[in-house]
């Protein structure tokens, strides 16, 4: 596998016995006193200066986390301070969640980064302590005044050092905040040290480069428009190829009623390419009158991974596009944090939308009135409309080759309370469907680990401790139900678990949710399935039982 | 030394009423004085607490869902886990603030041969929901000192609390609770390595104070029976503004005042805030109805977009060969 991580005897190894609270041990030193070290496997390589400059971001140059000197600007200490004044300023949020915490610990061992490290710093408690620390110092009488016994200290470069650690060892799942009596969010001041760092020019090119690229053609990969359109069309003919069905796609054309969004990893990353295969077959079979911009061709926005300025330039595409086109609402794929942007934060940066109507099923005439105002729909909130209408013709023992249980991605379930659409659309489309156990899934489920930007080769080592509590429960009906399939409806969750798997299960594979509805759709004209969308053999199928499917 | 120093600092407070009271006869300054010192730290500091958390919007609109949202009709909504309205946001709150709500999830993780497992754990819910109900009680139940006639709420009160009459003074069960909830947060703080190593200097204040204060009452109750009539004369006093202390009030009496004194003045400058932090976190007290009502930024930037016009300038030829309509006017 990579070179940046052990093999997984030894990082279980490590997890179990290392690992300092899990395996019942105390760290020697407070965490005030304990320095971070880097070593392979545990950063991520810094932002580069051209691409730092294309996006007219603060401090480009050349630099790597593991240098001595991070040549910040000779006035950063004050940059950072107002800063965080200026956040402060402007979000309640932030406040309450400053200076409530009760320090109940509920919260410690709810993150996956704690479970797979055991790394006190990364108990979410801790983790806000880190800035916490310099907020008291900063902003509150008793720091100033008393200084470490208040828990405050010094902003110094090492504190930096650790923040760029610690805030990218958080993926801004949101867990803890579901156990913490008082809600408080860690992702909170994960954004907040994120965007601080970014403002003295820290941060991680995995999160900047896609950044840029989005900026510029549309999309995370820096595709063009004619190479977008290419790569649709050899989906078109893969779909062809299994099912004799000719599909066909339309690009930027005015006058549709639907402008499609999805994740750009959908149409060149495996697996979630044949997620896009199932989307293109569900709306031939239903005859939807769409498009698909190269323009507005991200639905993912890892400006949210960096700061709310970055996340409103790149999101604001969407609107800006549906509107030139002129269609009547957008509907999205399936993708997390793209889903938490445009749920928690799209109308309110970028709306109001005044200039689409209120989305209205052309199928079935279900009015999605929760979408009423941002007039994006999500795809599963589509598709299970369209089911429990009974318009889908479905076939779902052309997925029993799969026993498949379902990952709840972190931002559809705790930011949107996306929980039954799925299940439900899972088990229509296909027979042998189990879930993971109680505590690691809904609005408990466990982060891939590799959320928030944080899905690079480099970085491996914590991205398998991460996904370690994930991996852990599937593993569990691996091992009981045979469960050969994870199910996501995240394109980031497509990529990373796979990896994961790979990992810590191997013999289970990942997909997302359309590519097994496209696997038991119906078309009309289709030639014989005998393979599944991946062109994997399907299993014979007695047809005796139900002659009229 | 978060430890030591919290200790001994309430060491040396009751110390401070021992001598100032008993040897230097301050009786003014502890009985009239702080008190009314500390009730207008407490009121001013919280009016500016909150004050300073209101100064500041709430930019976005950001609930944690912890249940299916209003979606589509036919699909069940779990109202007090992911409201969309405003009485269901009301239910969830309720929920946090009487009951503990999140609180109550709480797990506790192990790992053993390479397992992760969950086990539940509500210890600290049933222990921090107790110490929070016996501490309402309680101080619902002193306001027999400050009312005359005692209404027949608080006597009501009084007689449920008093239920095992197996001491004189009447035994308060309350009394009994609040001593096993400290002393069971305490020991958690002290023993757990886990909270241990994440508690504070300030984690430790306010347990030990409010123990003391515990101690110091139930010393006064049970113990040295101190006059109530005179106490009710003195609180009596502060309350129509008239400056007098009575005689012999014993020295207990004034350690729980003082103590108590302090802990309103620590209130608002410390974590204890959490009180009003609950009612304001934004993770609960908003709807998750996102995507059907507009949730204002004020501060909303601007911010420059890559607009598509740059985006075909810099793609034109490129879209052309690829048969990607452009702008219509252009496309001439
Ligand atoms: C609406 C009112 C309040 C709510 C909802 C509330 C809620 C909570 C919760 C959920 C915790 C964490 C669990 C625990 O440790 O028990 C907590 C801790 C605490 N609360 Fe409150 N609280 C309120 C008012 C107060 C007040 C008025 C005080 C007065 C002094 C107080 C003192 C404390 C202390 C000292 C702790 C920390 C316990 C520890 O260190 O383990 N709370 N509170
Ligand atoms: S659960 Fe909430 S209050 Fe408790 S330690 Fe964690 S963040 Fe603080
Ligand atoms: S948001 Fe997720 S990753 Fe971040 S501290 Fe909380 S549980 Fe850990």
């Amino acid at each position: 596998m990579s070179k940046y991580v052990p093999t997984r005897k030894n990082l279980l190894k490590s997890i179990e016995e290392e690992s300092n609270f899990l395996s019942g041990l105390t760290p020697e030193k407070e965490w005030l006193d304990t320095p971070i070290s880097f070593r392979p496997g545990n950063w991520c390589h810094g932002g580069k200066p051209q691409v730092i400059e294309s996006l007219d971001a603060p401090n480009p140059r050349k630099w790597s986390p593991n240098d001595k000197d991070w040549q910040l600007p000779a006035n950063w200490q004050k940059i950072i301070h107002q800063g965080m004044k200026d956040q402060l300023d402007k979000s309640r949020t932030l406040k309450i969640f400053m200076d409530t915490c009760v320090r109940c610990g509920a919260c410690a061992d709810k993150c996956h980064f704690f479970l797979g490290s055991g790394d006190p710093k990364n108990m979410p408690v801790l983790r806000q302590e880190l800035i916490r620390s310099i907020y008291r110092k900063d902003f509150t009488l008793g720091g100033k005044l008393l200084g470490r016994l208040a828990g405050a200290r010094e902003m110094t470069e090492d504190v930096l050092k650790e923040w760029f650690m610690y805030f990218h060892q958080c993926t801004e799942c949101r867990r803890c905040s579901v156990f913490c009596p008082f809600g408080i969010d860690t992702a909170e001041f994960t954004s907040m040290a994120r965007e601080l760092m970014h403002s003295v020019g820290v941060n991680i090119n995995w999160i900047m480069e896609p950044a840029s690229n989005c900026n510029r053609t549309g999309n995370h990969l820096g595709i063009e428009p004619h190479t977008f359109k290419q790569m649709v069309e050899s989906l078109v003919e893969d779909i062809e190829d299994v099912t004799g069905v000719t599909v066909e796609p339309t690009f930027n054309r005015k006058g549709a009623e639907i402008l499609f969004i999805t994740p750009s990893g959908d149409i060149f990353a495996d697996p979630g390419v044949y997620t896009m295969m199932g989307y293109l077959l569900l709306f031939h079979h239903i005859g939807l009158d769409y498009t698909i911009s190269t323009y507005a061709s991200e639905g993912g926005n890892f400006g949210s991974f960096v700061s709310h300025d970055l996340t409103k330039k790149l999101n604001a595409k969407m609107y800006h596009e549906a509107e030139r086109l002129g269609v009547k609402w957008i509907l999205g794929g399936e993708c997390g944090h793209m889903w938490r942007v445009i749920h928690q934060y799209m109308d309110t940066m970028n709306g109001p939308a005044d200039f689409l109507e209120e989305p209205v099923s052309p199928i079935t005439g279900t009015k999605f009135e929760n979408a009423r105002s941002t007039k994006m729909v999500h795809i599963a909130e589509f598709t299970a409309d369209l089911i429990k209408n009974d318009r889908l013709k479905l076939d779902p023992r052309r997925n029993n080759h799969r026993t498949v249980t379902f990952h709840d991605s972190c931002n559809p379930v705790r930011a949107m309370g996306m929980v039954e659409e799925p299940r439900y659309i899972l088990k229509n489309v296909c027979n042998n469907f189990h879930e993971m156990p109680e505590n690691t899934i809904r609005e408990q489920t466990f982060c891939c680990g590799s959320g928030s930007g944080l899905n690079t080769n480099e970085y491996m080592d914590i991205r398998m401790r991460g996904g370690f509590p994930r991996a852990n429960a599937v593993k569990h009906v691996h091992d009981k139900h045979k469960v050969n399939l994870l199910t996501a409806i995240c394109a980031i969750d497509r990529v990373t678990l796979k990896t994961l798997m790979e990992y810590w299960v191997p013999g289970v594979e990942v997909s997302g949710l359309h590519e097994l509805v496209g696997n038991a759709l119906v078309m009309e004209g289709e030639s014989e399935r005998t393979e599944d969308l991946r062109e994997d053999p399907l299993e014979e199928i007695e047809e005796d039982e139900d002659e009229d499917i | 030394m978060k430890i030591l120093y919290p200790f001994l600092s309430i060491f040396v407070l009751i110390i401070v009423v021992f001598i100032g009271v008993h040897q230097a006869d301050l009786h003014f300054l502890f009985g009239i004085i702080i008190p009314y010192v500390s009730i207008l730290v407490f009121l001013i500091g919280m009016v500016l607490r909150v004050g300073y958390w209101a100064s500041s919007p709430v930019p976005f609109r950001i609930p944690t869902t912890a249940g299916q949202g209003k979606t589509l009709p036919w699909i069940k909504q779990d109202k007090l886990e992911s409201p969309s309205t405003l009485p269901q946001v009301l239910g969830r709150m309720a929920l946090e603030i009487l009951l503990f709500r999140s609180l109550f999830r709480n797990t506790k993780a192990e790992l053993s041969e390479s397992k992760l497992a969950y086990g539940s754990n509500k210890w600290l819910w049933l222990g921090g929901l107790a110490f929070h109900w016996t501490m309402l009680i309680i101080i619902v139940r002193h306001y027999r000192l400050f009312l005359e006639p005692v209404p027949g709420m608080i006597h009501l009160i009084e007689s449920l609390d008093g239920f095992f009459e197996i001491t004189l003074p009447t035994f308060y069960v309350t009394d009994a609770l609040i001593l096993i909830c400290v002393s069971f947060l305490l020991l958690r703080r002290l023993l757990v390595p886990q909270i241990r190593y994440i508690s504070l200097a300030a984690d430790y204040f306010p347990l030990f104070l409010i123990f003391s204060i515990v101690i110091s009452g139930i010393l006064m109750r049970y113990v040295l029976k101190t006059d109530v009539v005179k106490i009710k004369m003195l609180i009596g006093g502060l309350l129509s503004f008239q400056f007098q202390v009575p005689e012999g009030i014993g020295t207990m009496f004034y350690v729980h005042l003082f103590l108590v004194c302090v802990l309103g003045i620590y209130f608002p400058f410390s974590k204890l805030v959490h009180m009003g932090g609950v009612f304001l976190s934004p993770t609960r007290n908003l709807a998750n109805n996102n995507r059907e009502k507009r949730h204002i930024n004020p501060w909303n930037p601007k911010v420059k977009i890559r607009s598509y016009p740059e985006y075909e300038s810099e793609f034109r030829e490129k879209m052309i060969d690829a048969e990607i309509p452009l702008e219509e006017e252009k496309n001439e």
